[in-house]
C-alpha cells in the first residue's frame, strides 16, 4: 500500500467494529466525522445507507456493519463516519468508533489466516499484530465493489 | 475594439486546438495506422482553419489548410503515414503556434512558412519528400520592376501556378482623373480580370477599392494562362480606363515579405466596422497594440478566465455560509442582543447578494457566443457570392459557461452549413419565386429546463433522396435499413461520421467532418439535435440544451419524514384531490384531470419511503409531464418552490432509479431530485 522509500511501517486510522478493531491506511482516510444527517437513497443496495452534505459534496454512506453482514446497525455517541477514497470516490463509512492513528511495522502485518468460510474474509487484506491489539487491515476496493 | 473582443476567444481556442492537434499526433505517431486519430487530428485543424479564416489571419488558414489536406489524404488512406510526413506535419503545428503567439503577442500572425508548405504540398501529391527549402530551380531572371510585396503564401501561390503552366501578371490600372464611378471600374476591371484568371493580390485591397479608398491607380496581381497582351487589351475596354500596364512577375525577383508587408493598409482603422476584408480587419487592433501596449493591456484584463472547478468550489464553500448564517440567524433571534442582531441582518443581506453574484458568475448570455455570427455570415456571403442576411432572436438568453465553451465550435459549423448547402444563389432564389437574399435565422430561446437554439435557413432544404443514396453509397446505412427510416432519420443521417453531400469539397464545408462534431458536442453536452426540412423551403437544425449544469427551479415536497425535489420544468400543475374522485382502470389508479386521465404514481411506493397508515381523506398531487404524457405523482404535502444547486450523487451511486441527483437544503440537508422521465415511460 504505501510504497514510500523502504517503509518499515504504515500509518492507519484504527476503528471499532463491534468488538473488533479495523484499519484504513491513513492516506485513503480524507477525514472522520460525526454522525450527521443521512438522506436516505432509494432503490440501493441495503447497506448504502444514503448521503450526507460533507461540506457542500454530496457523498453516499456505507454501514459497514451491514456491509460485512454483521449485527443490526445501532448509532450512538462514539458512532463515527470515516470519509475515505479511492480513485475518484469518495464514500462515508459508518463506523462504531475511530480515535486512533497507529503506525503498524510492517513485518507486523501478517496475511489474513486461511479460514474457510470467514466472516467478510474478500474486504480484508491481512492482520496486524500490535502488542495486544488485533487489528483487521481492509481493503476499500473490495468494500467499495 | 471589436475584434480584440474575438481576439481573446480567439487565441484561448486556437491554443487549445494546437495543443489537442499536438496530443493526438503524439498518439498517432505510436499508433500510426489509426484513422480515429488522424480523424481527431483533423477535426482540430478544420476548426482551427475556420476560426483563423474569420478573423482574417489567412497564413495561418492557409497553412492550416495544407495541413489539412495532407490529413485528409491519410485518412482516406491516400498516402501513409511515415516518420517524414510526421516531421512535416509537426514542424507545421508548431509553425502555427509560433503564429499564434505571435498573434497573442499583438502581431499579425505572419510567418514564412514556404518551407512547410512546399513539403505539405509534395506530401499530398505523393512525392518523397525532399529536404529542400524555397526552391531554387529558376534561373536568375532579368529583374522586372515590382510594386507589389508577396508574403509567403502569395508567392507559393505563384510558384505553383507557375509549374503547372500558369503565369502571374501585375495588372497596373489607371483610371481617368474625371472618373466619377470608381468602384464601378474596380469591379469592371476585376470582373475582366477574374474571367481571364485568378486574382490573387490588389493593391490597394479589394476592400478599400470598393470604398473608393484609392486615387487614380490600382495594381492587381493575376494568375492567368492568357497573354499580357490580351489581358491588356480586354482591361482597356473598359471605360474611364485610363491606361494600363501588364507586367510578369518572375519569382526571384519577388520582394521578400520581411522587408515589409504592411505598406498598404496605413489609414485602415476606420474601417475597422467595414464587413470586410480579413487583412483590414485585424490590422486595427494589431496596431493599437503596438502603439499603446499600456491600453492593450486594459483591454485584455477585463475578462479573465475561470477554471469551472474554482467556482464549483466556490460554490461548494458558499453553501457552507449560508447554512452558518441560518444557525447564527436563529442563534442572534434567541439572544435579542440588539448589536448582534444588526450584525447578523447585515451578513446576511452581504451573503445574499453574494450568492447571487455566484449563482450568476457561471450564467453568460448566448450573446458571447452570437457576436461572432453577422462577420461570419457576411465573410460567408462574401465567399460564395450569396446574400445571405442573419437574424439572431434571443440573444440574451443566459445559458450555464461550460455549455456556452462548448457551443461555438458546433454553432459555427451549422451557420457555415446552412449558407455553404442550405441557401441557394441569388438567380436560383429568384428563379424559385425567393427573395434573392437568403435568411439564416438564429434563435435561443428558454422553455422548461432546456434552452434551445434553432438555425433556420429559407434555402434548399434537404433532398431526402440524396442524402439518402450518398448513405448508401458510403455505406452508412444498409438498403434494408434505408427502407425503414423514417424523414427525420433520413436528415440525420448527414450528421453521421463520413457523411457529406457536396459534390465539390469547399473551403466553408463539405468534407463531412463538420456535423457529426456538431452532434458528438452537443450529445457530450446532455443536448440534442434535430433537424428538420422541407425541400426547397428550407431547414431547421434545432439544438437542445440543458439550461445549466448547475442551478434549477425546485418544487420541494415532503413524502413521510423525507424531502424530495421535483423539477418546477416539468410541473403542469398541483392539486389536492379527494380520495373518492380516485378511479382504478387497469390495476391502475388515475383521476380525471381537466377531462384527461392522469394515472397517479405513488411516491411512497416507487422510493419505498417507511411507511405509516394515514387517515387523509385528500391526496397532494404533482401533475407532471414528458413531452405530451402526464403523470400524477402523490406526494403527502407541498413545502414550496426553491431554486436549488443540482449536485450528482458522487461516482460510487450510479443509476439509482428516479432520481437524478441531490441537493443541499438550507437546513443542511440532502434532497433528492426526482427524474420525472424516468417516471413516465
Amino acid at each position: 500500500m504505501s510504497e514510500t522509500s523502504a517503509p518499515t511501517a504504515v500509518k492507519v486510522i484504527a476503528f471499532q467494529l463491534l468488538d473488533k478493531e479495523y484499519a484504513l491506511p491513513v492516506h485513503q482516510v480524507h477525514s472522520i466525522e460525526k454522525l450527521m444527517h443521512i438522506t436516505r437513497v432509494p432503490g440501493t443496495v441495503s447497506f448504502v445507507k444514503g448521503v450526507i452534505n460533507l461540506r457542500g459534496v454530496v457523498t453516499p454512506i456505507i454501514d459497514l456493519r451491514s456491509r460485512f453482514g454483521l449485527a443490526d446497525d445501532r448509532y450512538d455517541d462514539t458512532t463515527r463516519i470515516i470519509i475515505a477514497a479511492r480513485d475518484d470516490m469518495e464514500v462515508g463509512l459508518i463506523v462504531d468508533g475511530a480515535n486512533d492513528v497507529l503506525d503498524i511495522p510492517l513485518d507486523a502485518i501478517e496475511p489474513q489466516p486461511e479460514v474457510v468460510g470467514s466472516l467478510g474474509d474478500e474486504y480484508i487484506t491481512g492482520v496486524a499484530k500490535l502488542e495486544k491489539r488485533l487489528l483487521i487491515m481492509l481493503s476499500l476496493e473490495k468494500i467499495f465493489k | 475594439m471589436d475584434t480584440n473582443q474575438y481576439l481573446e476567444i480567439f487565441i484561448d481556442e486556437s491554443k487549445e486546438h494546437l495543443q489537442a492537434m499536438n496530443e493526438h499526433l503524439l498518439e498517432l505517431e505510436k499508433d500510426p495506422t489509426n484513422i480515429d486519430i488522424v480523424n481527431e487530428v483533423f477535426r482540430s485543424a478544420h476548426t482551427l482553419k475556420g476560426m483563423s479564416a474569420t478573423m482574417g489571419y489567412e497564413d495561418l488558414a492557409n497553412l492550416t489548410h495544407k495541413l489539412e489536406n495532407v490529413l485528409d489524404a491519410i485518412r482516406n488512406h491516400k498516402i501513409s503515414v511515415t516518420l517524414e510526413i510526421m516531421d512535416t506535419v509537426f514542424s507545421s503545428v508548431d509553425d502555427l503556434e509560433a503564429m499564434v503567439l505571435d498573434i497573442s503577442a499583438g502581431g499579425d500572425g505572419k510567418r514564412d512558412v514556404t518551407d512547410v508548405v512546399t513539403k505539405l504540398l509534395q506530401i499530398e501529391q505523393g512525392e518523397p519528400v525532399s529536404s529542400l527549402s524555397v526552391p531554387s530551380e529558376q534561373p536568375p531572371a532579368p529583374v522586372t520592376e515590382h510594386n507589389l510585396q508577396y508574403d509567403e503564401f502569395e508567392r507559393t501561390v505563384m510558384e505553383q501556378s507557375k509549374e503547372q503552366g500558369f503565369s502571374c501578371f501585375e495588372v497596373a490600372v489607371s483610371l481617368r482623373a474625371d472618373c466619377v464611378l470608381k468602384a464601378a471600374r474596380v469591379f469592371m476591371v476585376f470582373e475582366v480580370l477574374e474571367k481571364c484568371g485568378e486574382v490573387i493580390k490588389s493593391v490597394p485591397s479589394s476592400d478599400q477599392l470598393e470604398e473608393e479608398k484609392f486615387d487614380e491607380q490600382f495594381t492587381v496581381t493575376l494568375v492567368t494562362k492568357e497573354p499580357a497582351e490580351d489581358i491588356e487589351e480586354k482591361v482597356k475596354k473598359v471605360s474611364e480606363v485610363e491606361q494600363v500596364t501588364v507586367t510578369e512577375i518572375i519569382q526571384s525577383a519577388v520582394p521578400s515579405p520581411e522587408q515589409q508587408t504592411e505598406a498598404p493598409v496605413e489609414g485602415s482603422a476606420e474601417q475597422q466596422k467595414q464587413p470586410a476584408a480579413k487583412q483590414v480587419e485585424v490590422k486595427p487592433a494589431e496596431k493599437k497594440g503596438e502603439e499603446n501596449k499600456g491600453s492593450k493591456q486594459a483591454v485584455s484584463n477585463k475578462t479573465i478566465r475561470v477554471n469551472i472547478e474554482r467556482l464549483d468550489i466556490l460554490m461548494n464553500l458558499f453553501e457552507e455560509l449560508v447554512i452558518d448564517r441560518g444557525r447564527l440567524e436563529s442563534i442572534s433571534g434567541e439572544l435579542n442582543h440588539s448589536e448582534l442582531n444588526e450584525t447578523v441582518e447585515r451578513m446576511s443581506r452581504i451573503s445574499g447578494d453574494l450568492q447571487n453574484i455566484i449563482l450568476n458568475m457561471r450564467m453568460v448570455p448566448v450573446e458571447t457566443v452570437f457576436n461572432r455570427f453577422p462577420k461570419l455570415v457576411r465573410q460567408l456571403s462574401r465567399d460564395l457570392n450569396k446574400q445571405i442576411n442573419l437574424e439572431i432572436i434571443g440573444a440574451e438568453t443566459e445559458l450555464d459557461r461550460t455549455v456556452i465553451d462548448e457551443i461555438g465550435d458546433p454553432l459555427v459549423h451549422l451557420i457555415r452549413n446552412a449558407g455553404d448547402h442550405g441557401i441557394e444563389m441569388p438567380e436560383e432564389r429568384t428563379a424559385k419565386g425567393k427573395p434573392a437574399v437568403g435568411t439564416i435565422k438564429l434563435k435561443a430561446y428558454h422553455s422548461g429546463n432546456h434552452v434551445f437554439i434553432e438555425i433556420e435557413d429559407d434555402g434548399a432544404g434537404i433532398n431526402k433522396d440524396k442524402v439518402l443514396k450518398k448513405a448508401l453509397d458510403k455505406g452508412i446505412v444498409t438498403e434494408d435499413q434505408a427502407l425503414t427510416l423514417d424523414d427525420r432519420q433520413i436528415f440525420e443521417l448527414i450528421m453521421a461520421s463520413g457523411f457529406s453531400t457536396a459534390d465539390v469539397i469547399s473551403d466553408l464545408s463539405g468534407r463531412g467532418v463538420g456535423l457529426d462534431v456538431v452532434k458528438t458536442t452537443i450529445e457530450s453536452l446532455g443536448g440534442s439535435i434535430t433537424i428538420d426540412s422541407v425541400e426547397g423551403v428550407g431547414s431547421t437544425f434545432l439544438i437542445q440544451l440543458p439550461l445549466t449544469l448547475s442551478i434549477i427551479s425546485v418544487m420541494l415536497v415532503e413524502i413521510e419524514k423525507e424531502k424530495y425535489a421535483i423539477p418546477l420544468s416539468s410541473i403542469i400543475e398541483t392539486a389536492i384531490v379527494k380520495k373518492e374522485e380516485v378511479l382504478n382502470a387497469h390495476n391502475q389508479q388515475v383521476i380525471d384531470f381537466r377531462g384527461k386521465v392522469v394515472p397517479l404514481l405513488f411516491l411512497e411506493d416507487i422510493f419505498s419511503v417507511p411507511h405509516q397508515e394515514d387517515d387523509d381523506r385528500f391526496y397532494s398531487i404533482v401533475i407532471v409531464r414528458k413531452g405530451e404524457k402526464m403523470a400524477g405523482l402523490v406526494v403527502d404535502s407541498f413545502i414550496g418552490q426553491q431554486e436549488v444547486v443540482l449536485k450528482s450523487l458522487g461516482n460510487y451511486l450510479t443509476n439509482v432509479f428516479a432520481i437524478s441527483g441531490a441537493t443541499i437544503l438550507g437546513d443542511g440537508q440532502v434532497a433528492l431530485i426526482v427524474d420525472c422521465n424516468a417516471l413516465i415511460k
